[in-house]
């Protein structure tokens, strides 16, 4: 029974879809509004700017986050910037180029109606951040200024400093904070949720866990959103924040939601380097940096060790600008991580293990003066100062490709509402707007658009329909799943074994960034699928968890999650062998063409993969359900940015 | 590299706290402070001791959740940067690394290392905000800001929130807070309307939450690893002033 697995795409041409759908979609009136509870989890740029609307719609909204403060969700710590159609530029931008591409930057796996929606709602959103006082860069006239990023040929990117998420974040915090002074939003820091409860059909709560009493609680409400980001931190190493985790979207996919697309995984291809074994997670140089930064590494293999300033110009690679003459280094980000995993495997990589390029500012510091690089990039250059002791102005950059995004997440209708009725998923979370591949600049667009101007126009929609049938909390739907979450911690408290949460959870990063990362193969996966059923029996027989669970117990916290990551893991394998093409950041090695470029398969995988939950281990192996994409109005063509 | 850390242990926030001695040993150069915590975790948690309690999310200085009084200081030796962007090669070798939770009466304690700083999400929500409510925005580029205003106004909101300014202030102000948040909204045309009250109402939030004042000892610029200036707890005195007599004028 997987409920409602229709795209529920409106009619009418591309132009014309959303509005015609928001003029035909049910309305609550402003005196039923404060009738109705919704239960957000998440406080970052989606699930933040929703509660932050809801609220001044008049809903009585409660709102969820698992850190400290809702201001520290990982959106605060998106750097480069966010898109827009504004064509402030005059260099041609439009909403059909920025919706162009972005699905040709996705590589034709994402739905064109969702992809047009974002591209007409992104100067909407600027419109907000301004009006909200987000201080983005202006030119000395005072308007608002613009920088390219990759996938792109105009400039249609609006920044602050290398801070943009953060100052969208506190932009929607700050609204946020108005509403809870409103009394119209109620706050739930440090509150996780671990499961959603499903009553007669239709989603209408949650339960939590209260981080700093160790409290479970029961919550109904009308509706539940889904606003808890990506899943990246499966890899154990990647850009995403300590806390980032699987555990709501899993949980929620357990319950009968199904999963879409869990292969799509983007590879950064602007990191600082892996350095050791104690690496606790790994740092993005924003994508930014390529605008003025050369990206190369030594022809020969024998100059590897040497310093870079004493290689000569013409012993230089500068790959991307050779493969791709036409966007050069603002080559997308899966083709430019792809080529530097190429040119690291001949043995031309640089630095530590040979698991490194240059991004070089020698030309642009000779070109425009360090003065102007640091006002650029002053910031990203200090971070990388401090984390490798090396002054870029002087020595070019090292970097390396890293899991930064998560395309996929819940699979979701064009009304961002789940298979389960009254279950939606915005931001990150979701799997709608990116396809195989997310451009920069898309992300921080997507979170707002969901949350300011998209949510607010289709939940009512379901809200209409549904006065009056909130549950009350005892329900039994309720405490039956309390008790299945109170066995769950009592479970990960008795193990008592003798090995840590991290041994485990790095072994489980590594096998999938040999075998899930930036190339995949039959034989890989395979051989993955083999081995994290018995990762996860050593998890169960052997893993220490200290502490009680009526308590602040930050191991418990993550051990939950780590319990998650390795049954996960074992759906994004099963999906990235399953799609057997290769589209955008998902690369088969079997399917290729002959320059090396992903080689999609229209004829057969056109197509949304989303999964069932069916019960644990082998013998129940999820169900595979396809969503087939229907392209009216691009043309599926081969990618190329040569 | 070998360290000796003297750590605050509390079990919670009513019980009494105090610094246990630890060795850490055999510590990579390039770990950061956070990364040998989890080091020392890890041993103590194979030793079957309870792991030191310490928060941290982004580790790259952004999100604000690092809250580590380090030999002292607020977030440690090596200005500006959180406590997340401390690196092991900045310490001597063999040298005793104190390590202690934010020291500030409203940051009460939660356990260890970990302390709960809603006080100042209670300041922001006293009025630290424009209030424009999605969908009634205008065209963005219809308010021309000039370039300096913004870049100074995006100097004051760089403000990542983690409470240092308070840890190291003498008197336990959040002056350094409080005056980033109303100098990033003062300096923009688009927080004209409601400057007056919203100086009023966040100084007095900072007030009831029991900050001290300003008396102009710089600590808090200091440790900032925002890098706010402290020239914006003047623009905070000068709104306030301001913000006072046109409330005594009536306005």
């Amino acid at each position: 029974m997987i409920g409602n697995f229709e795209a529920r795409i409106p009619s009418g041409s591309l132009d014309r879809k959303w509005t015609s759908h928001k003029d035909h979609s049910r309305l609550v009136s402003p005196n039923n509004r404060r009738k109705f509870e919704i239960i957000i989890v998440g406080s970052g740029l989606a699930g933040g700017s929703a509660a932050a609307t809801l609220g001044e719609l008049g809903y009585r909204v409660k709102c969820f986050c698992y850190q400290d403060s809702p201001r520290r969700a990982h959106s605060i710590a998106a750097q480069g910037g966010i898109n827009a159609a504004k064509n402030y530029q005059n260099d041609g931008d439009s909403v059909y180029r920025l919706f162009y591409d972005t699905i040709k930057g996705g590589d034709f796996r994402s739905r064109e109606a969702n992809v047009y929606r974002l591209a007409e709602v992104s100067s909407n959103i600027i419109d907000q951040c301004v009006a909200q006082g987000v201080p983005f860069a202006r030119e000395y006239s005072g308007y608002l200024a613009n920088r390219s990023f990759g996938g792109a040929q105009v400039s249609r990117t609006f920044y602050a400093r290398g801070q943009t998420g953060q100052q969208l974040l506190l932009g929607c915090y700050q609204a946020l904070c108005r509403q809870i002074a409103a009394g119209t939003v109620q706050m739930f820091p440090q509150t996780e949720m671990l499961d959603v409860v499903i009553v007669d059909g239709h989603a209408k709560g949650i339960v939590t866990r209260n981080l700093r009493t160790g409290k479970i609680d029961n919550v109904a409400g009308d509706a539940v959103v889904l606003a808890t980001g990506g899943y990246g931190n499966v890899f154990y190493l990647s850009t995403n924040a300590r806390g980032c985790n699987v555990t709501a979207t899993y949980r929620a996919y357990k319950k009968g939601a199904l999963f879409a697309n869990p292969c799509f995984t983007q590879i950064h291809p602007t990191c600082i380097p892996h350095s050791g074994d104690y690496q606790s997670k790994l740092t993005l140089m924003s994508e930014s940096l390529r605008n003025d930064g050369r990206v190369w590494v030594p022809k020969r293999k024998e100059d590897c060790a040497k310093p870079p300033k004493e290689i000569p110009e013409g012993d230089r690679d500068y790959y991307l600008e050779r493969k791709y003459p036409s966007y050069g280094n603002l080559a997308p980000r899966d083709i430019s991580s792809r080529a530097a995993k190429e040119v690291c495997d001949e043995g031309r990589g640089v630095g530590p293990g040979g698991r490194g390029v240059y991004l070089d500012f020698a030309d642009a510091i000779k070109r425009l003066g360090e003065e102007t690089i640091r006002e650029r990039y002053g910031n990203l250059f200090e971070v990388y100062e401090k984390i490798t002791g090396e002054n870029a102005y002087n020595v070019a950059m090292r970097i390396y490709p890293a899991v930064h995004y998560t395309m996929g997440g819940l699979w979701v209708d064009y009304n961002l509402m789940s298979n389960i009725s009254g279950l939606f998923v915005i931001g990150e979370a979701n799997f709608s707007d990116h396809g195989a591949n997310r451009l920069g600049a898309s992300a921080l667009m997507q979170g707002l658009a969901d949350g300011y101007f998209v949510l607010p126009y289709t939940l009512p929609n379901y809200l209409a329909g549904q006065m009056g049938r909130r549950p009350s909390n005892d329900n039994a739907e309720f405490k039956k799943a309390e008790r299945d979450i109170r066995a769950k911690i009592d479970n990960l408290l008795k193990i008592n074994g003798k090995r840590s949460l991290d041994s485990i959870h790095r072994e489980l990063g590594t096998l999938l960034w040999d075998k899930c990362g930036m190339a995949r193969s039959k034989n890989g996966l395979e051989e993955a699928l083999g081995k994290i059923p018995e990762l996860r029996e050593t998890f169960w027989r052997e893993v220490r968890v200290p502490g009680d669970g009526e308590d602040f117990n930050q191991s418990l916290e993550r051990a939950g999650r780590v319990a998650d990551f390795l049954e996960f893991a074992e759906l994004m394998c099963l999906d990235a062998l399953a799609r057997d093409e290769s589209c955008g950041a998902h690369f088969r090695e079997e399917h290729q063409t002959p320059e090396g470029e992903a080689l999609r398969d229209d004829e057969n995988f056109a197509d949304v993969f989303a999964w069932e939950f069916q019960g644990n281990g082998q013998i129940a192996l999820p169900k595979l359900h396809r969503e087939p994409l229907h392209f009216e109005t691009v043309h599926l063509t081969q990618r190329s940015y040569k | 590299m070998n360290f000796k850390l003297r750590v605050w242990r509390q079990e919670n926030g009513k019980a009494n706290g105090k610094l246990v001695d630890y060795d850490a040993p055999d510590i990579p150069a390039q770990a950061s402070l956070l990364e040998m915590l989890d080091i020392v975790n890890e041993r103590l948690l194979l030793r079957g001791e309870e792991p030191i309690a310490f928060d941290s999310d982004c580790r790259e200085g952004i999100c604000g959740t690092c809250s580590l009084t380090v030999n002292g200081e607020a977030h440690g030796p090596d200005h500006p940067g959180a406590a997340c962007e401390l690196y092991m090669r900045k310490f001597r070798d063999g040298t005793t690394i104190v390590i202690e939770p934010f020291r500030v009466k409203s940051f009460p304690v939660i356990k260890d290392l970990v302390i709960d700083r809603s006080a100042l999400d209670r300041i922001v929500q006293a009025g630290g905000f424009i209030s424009a409510r999605a969908g009634s925005a205008p065209e963005a580029n219809s308010i021309p800001v000039p370039k300096h205003d913004a870049d100074l106004s995006m100097e004051a909101a760089a403000c990542i929130g983690c409470g240092a300014c308070a840890a190291a202030c003498p008197n336990a102000s959040a002056m350094l807070f409080t005056a980033a948040k109303v100098s990033h909204l003062a300096l923009l045309p688009q927080g004209e309307p409601e400057r007056t009250r919203r100086v009023v109402s966040m100084v007095q939030a900072m007030d009831a939450e029991g900050f001290g004042n300003c008396t102009n000892t710089y600590e808090c610029e200091a440790v900032c690893p925002a890098e706010i200036s402290a020239s914006f707890i003047a623009k905070l005195n000068r709104e306030y002033s301001k913000a006072s007599l046109r409330r005594s004028a009536g306005e």
